[in-house]
This record gives structure tokens, sequence and C-alpha cells, in this order.
């Protein structure tokens, strides 16, 4: 399988400004810093961390959402790091995103018809094919047709997040950022929602990038998974393998977190003490080191590379892990 | 306020339950409950008096509003002339009716240019920020420096007194207000989701600007405009008073105040009745104004 998608070296920094009249840059904020990776056509690639680690932003600014502040995306074998103007404009109906918040990503002044639509509308489609792919979006989300002139406050969270996935899907888009599409939802709801899409990724040939922090979801959905933390990815590899067999500490120590159903089974969890530390003033060195438990002296001076730690390409990026080399 | 949430029940997915009728939108959710709070209903019905009686004028009104009959001047109040008569012996109850018609043209031209200029600039400042912003709202603040009631003098004194410049001075006064709440409002309607969610899909500034962020900036807009167009006539009349505005035989209820001023010990009247008629009208729409503050709050909606 060819790659839709490949990340280079992304990073993403918010200026940090301060001073009066005439502000001054007086630090960054290191959302992403240096993330690189590729997604294959048709597969789903989960993307997981804690709170804060940059992953909601990385998949801004891979949509050109946010400008990237270095790095190189890839898209369909074209740069389009620096893509402006119309040609992002065309860009933007092969790429779309599916926003965490339903209350706060649907217009609370448009009809579901409006919402739905107005991606066509944008790019021209006509009249009879818009109505046409209106009612079998709503159809394949699950929303019956007599609710296309309801308001979005009349529907509940997971219907609400159906019509944006309906809106997301009406341009036929190759790659899709799902940004942690059902975390705010009820959790009788979230396995609904995730089978949906599921069905979809089939039925319309999509490529999703699933940014969320539960790791049983990413688990389901996932065919590969990378683990982020402050900015950079740890760990990637196979979804099997990277949940079996987690070769960073950090992936160990967030997967250590799953419950577990069986309440007789011991488990032994790797408890990571204190808090994220700041993006604008990252520890020198591994990332990882202040709260990684495993960590030793060349930790806190070298910031370890990703490299292969497993024969199935499974990737992390620790000075502690063994490197393999491929084949061997 | 007490309205029951109509909240919808998650119905199972694709059940086809019996349909629907086309649901109320926020806006028919916000007129119920504004009719439902007391003091806004009667400033509504203060404004539908006003408008009825601007409509009705000829009917309503016993006299000529402008035929003078000199034997009669500094009439009391009596069955011939309910109101009086003024200094010229115009009737004033006539002469109030027709001034509704002035007021409400003064309400709804001086604020009609406050909220056009006003939410231009708005806009544009809150919504492309930067250098923009920065030359708008400097602008904004030099024109909020000045008490307003002396720019519009400076206004009208320049281009010349009449009803029409009175009008005009009066609605560039008000722009600061509108551009203010405008901009705040789109600074905080452009962060959302639903405005990044239509960049995502493609739409042009233009597009967002005028179909997703202006929309979800109404509310406070409209509440401004109520409020603003008491404070129009007010000033218009302040203006009138001081002969900057109406001519003579117009009947502005300013202009009425101030001719008859002279008389006010003898014949109290002719300033009483068009100073109450001011203060009604500019009390209905100020009451309007809360109440369509509260009714088009999302935070009340529980």
């Amino acid at each position: 399988m060819s790659s839709l998608l490949e990340v280079k070296k992304l990073k993403k920094h918010f200026p940090v400004k301060s001073g009066g009249i005439i502000p001054r840059q007086t630090g960054a904020v290191k959302a992403v810093d240096g993330v690189s990776f590729d997604v294959k056509k048709g597969e789903t690639l989960g993307l997981v961390g804690e709170s804060g680690c940059g992953k909601s932003t990385a998949g801004r600014a891979i949509l050109k959402l946010h400008e990237p502040t270095d790095g190189e995306i890839i898209f369909k074998g074209k740069d389009i790091t620096n893509v402006q103007g119309e040609q992002l404009r065309k860009l933007r109906q092969e790429m779309q995103l599916i926003f965490q918040d339903p209350y706060a990503s649907l217009n609370p002044r448009k009809t579901v018809e409006q919402i739905i639509t107005e991606p066509m509308k944008i790019f021209n489609v006509p009249k009879r094919e818009r109505q046409k792919k209106l009612s079998r979006l709503m159809d394949v989300v699950g929303l019956s047709s007599y609710q296309k002139d309801r308001y979005p406050h009349q529907f509940s969270g997971g219907q609400r997040q159906r019509i944006g996935i309906a809106r997301s899907l009406a341009l036929d888009p190759d790659l899709v950022i799902c940004d942690e599409p059902v975390s705010a939802l009820d959790v009788s709801i979230q396995a609904q929602v995730v089978n949906l899409m599921e069905d979809l990724q089939q039925e319309f040939d999509l490529t999703y990038i699933f940014i969320a922090h539960d790791l049983s979801v990413v688990h389901h959905i996932s065919d590969r998974v990378a683990v982020m933390y402050l900015g950079q990815i740890v760990e990637i590899g196979e979804v099997g393998e990277l949940y079996r067999n987690p070769k960073h500490p950090y992936t160990q120590a967030l997967l250590s977190a799953i419950p577990e159903a069986n309440p007789h089974k011991q488990k032994e969890r790797i408890l990571i003490k204190g808090d994220l530390p700041s993006p604008s003033n990252p520890p020198q060195g591994c990332k990882f080191h202040t709260r990684c438990p495993l960590a030793e002296d060349i930790c806190k001076q070298v910031n370890p590379e990703l490299k292969q730690v497993s024969e199935h390409g499974q990737q992390a990026a620790c000075h502690l892990v063994k490197e393999v080399v491929a084949g061997h | 306020m007490e309205t029951q949430p109509n909240l919808p029940t998650e119905p199972p997915v694709n059940s086809q339950k019996t349909a629907h009728p086309k649901s109320p939108s926020l806006w028919l959710d916000a007129l119920q409950r504004l009719v439902k709070s007391k003091t806004s209903f009667i400033g509504l019905c203060l404004i539908l008096l006003l408008i009825l009686t601007a409509i009705f004028a000829p009917l309503i009104a016993t006299h000529e509003p402008t035929s003078q009959d000199i034997i009669n001047r500094y009439q009391a109040p009596s069955s011939e002339h309910w109101l009086g008569t003024d200094e010229l012996g115009r009737d004033i109850f006539s002469r109030i009716v027709y001034g509704t018609r002035i007021s409400i043209q003064i309400g709804v031209i001086a604020v009609g240019i406050s909220a056009i200029v006003g939410i231009f600039l708005g806009c544009v400042a809150g919504y492309f920020g930067r250098w923009l912003d920065l030359i708008i709202m400097r602008f904004i603040d030099i024109l909020m420096a000045f008490p307003s009631i002396l720019l519009a003098i400076a206004l009208v004194t320049v281009m010349g007194p009449s009803l029409r410049n009175a009008m005009i001075a009066v609605g560039l006064v008000g722009i600061p207000q509108f551009a203010r709440i405008v901009r705040s409002t789109v600074l905080s309607v452009k962060e959302t989701e639903y405005i990044e969610a239509a960049r995502s899909i493609g739409a042009k500034n233009g597009k967002i600007l005028f179909s997703h962020v202006l929309p979800n900036c109404m509310a406070p807009i409209i509440v401004q405009a109520t409020l603003s167009i008491g404070t129009a006539i007010l000033d218009a009349a302040g203006l009138s008073f001081l002969g900057l505005g109406a001519e003579p035989s117009i009947p502005e209820w300013g202009a009425m105040l101030s001719d008859g001023r002279a008389a006010l010990q003898t014949s109290p009247w002719v300033v009483t009745f068009p100073g109450l008629a001011i203060l009604l009208v500019v009390l209905g729409f100020n009451l309007l104004g809360d109440g369509l503050r509260d009714a088009l709050d999302p935070k009340m909606k529980q």
C-alpha cells in the first residue's frame, strides 16, 4: 500500500508574546516538535497521548488550519506544506476534520440541511446533486430525512456528532482527521459512533487519523498507533504488537492504566509521577526523563530518535530499548 | 423564563417516529420568552402603540398639526383641545400624534446609520484583526473621547441645522457603541469550532464572516439597536431643543419643548405633554431592549 500522507519533522510552535504597545516574542509553546509518520491509504492511524501533548495541534497543522512552523507535509505525493489561497481551498475537499465537541462544532443558526450541504455549495455542486447527496448522507449516518429542517440544539450529543460526520463526508474526502470524535459522548453512544465510523470507512474508502486519549477506543478502531508525549512521537507500531508488547516506558505506563475487566487478574500498574512538563519549556534530553521510572544519565542529555525496536516495524524513541535491525 | 425546555430525547437511531412539524428556531424561542416577561411586554406594548399612532396619525389627530389659531393660544386642556394649545394656538395633542412619525423616522434612520457603519467596522476589526483592528479601534476611541451630544452639535453646526442633518449627526455619534459590541462578539465567535469547521470545508473569509459569524452576533446587535433607538430619539430631541434640528413648523417633540419653555410657568401643558411622550417612548425601547437582552441570552435557556 502506498502512503496517502507523509509527515516529516512537523513542528508547530505558538509564539508567546509579552510587552506593552509593541509586543515582543519572548518564547514559544512547542505544541508539536518534530513529528514524523506516514499514513497508508485505507488504514486508520491512532494518535494517542495525554491532554496537552499536541495531538490535536498536529492534526490541525496537517489540515493547515494551523500554519506549520517547520517540517513537510506530503499528501498524495505532493508537498502541501506551503500551499496557500485558492489551492489550499481546493485541497480542503480531500481532507476533512471531525470535531471533538458536537455542541460547539455546529453553527446553532443553521439547519441540518444547511450544515450538511454547505461544503457542496462552496464547491458548486448542482442543487439536485446536493439534495441527493444530503439524503444519502443522512441515511448512512443514521438520521431520518424529516430531521433535516431542525436546528442543532434539538439533537442529542450523539446525533449532533452524526451531523458533523455527515458534513465531513459531503465532499468525498480521502483523509479524515478525527479529533477525539467520541470523547465528549456518553459511553453508550461512543460505541455506536465508533462502529458507524468503521462502516463509513468501508463504504467511502476513507483513511482516518484517529486522535484520542481513550486507549480502548483506539485499540478497537486503529490499524497502527502512534503514542505522543510533549509534542513528539515516542512510539509507533501495529496496534496488536504495540498493545501486547509496548517498548517505551511511557507507552507501558499508559497501557497499564487501562482498566481490566477481570477483577481477579493481578496487574502491575506502572505509575508515572508528576505532571506533564510545560511545552514552552520542555526538559533537556529525553522529554520523558523527568517522569520516567527508568531514566538514566544519558536520558537527561540526549533526545532519543525513533528507532526500529521489533521485526514488525515497531519504532520507539528510548535509549534503553535495543534497536532491532529489520530482517534479523 | 418559565418555559419548559423542549429538549429532544435521543430517539433510537433510524426509528421512523411520527413526523414532527417544522420545529421552532432559536429566534422563535426567544420571542416566546420575551412575551412572557412582564417588563418587556410593557415595552413592547408602548412601542406597538407608538407605531400604530404613527400609521393612523391622520385618523387619531383632532386638528391639523400645523394650523395656527393665534386667538386661542395657550389654551388649557379642554374637550376641544385635549392637551391644550401652544404659543401659536396649534393643537398639542395633534402635534404629538404627528410627532410619532418624526420620532420613528429619527430612531430608525439614526440607528440604521450607526448600525450599518458600526457593524461593518466592528466585523472588519474583529475578524481580520492586526493592523486593521488597531486603526479602526483607535478611530473609534477618538470618537468616544468626545461627549456625544457635543460631537452631534459640532457635526450639525458644520452641516447646517436641519432634521436630516440632526439624524445623520446622531447616527454618526452612535457608531462607536455598535463597533465595539460587534467587535467583541466577533472576537469570541470567530474562535468557536463551527467557524473552524467552516474554514476546514473551504469557505472563504467573506462567506464565513457573513454567513457564520454575523448571524451569531445578532443577539447583542438587536439589543443594542433597541436601546439605541431610545437614545437617538432623546439626542435628536436635544438637538431640536437647541434649535439645531427640526424646523419650527415640524411637530418634533424636542422642538415643542423648546418652543414652550418660555411659557413653562403660565402654561405648563405646552412642555409637559411632549416631554411625557419622549419619556414613554424612550422607556418603551429601554424596557424592550432589556427584555431582549434576557430573552436572547443563551444562558437563560436551561
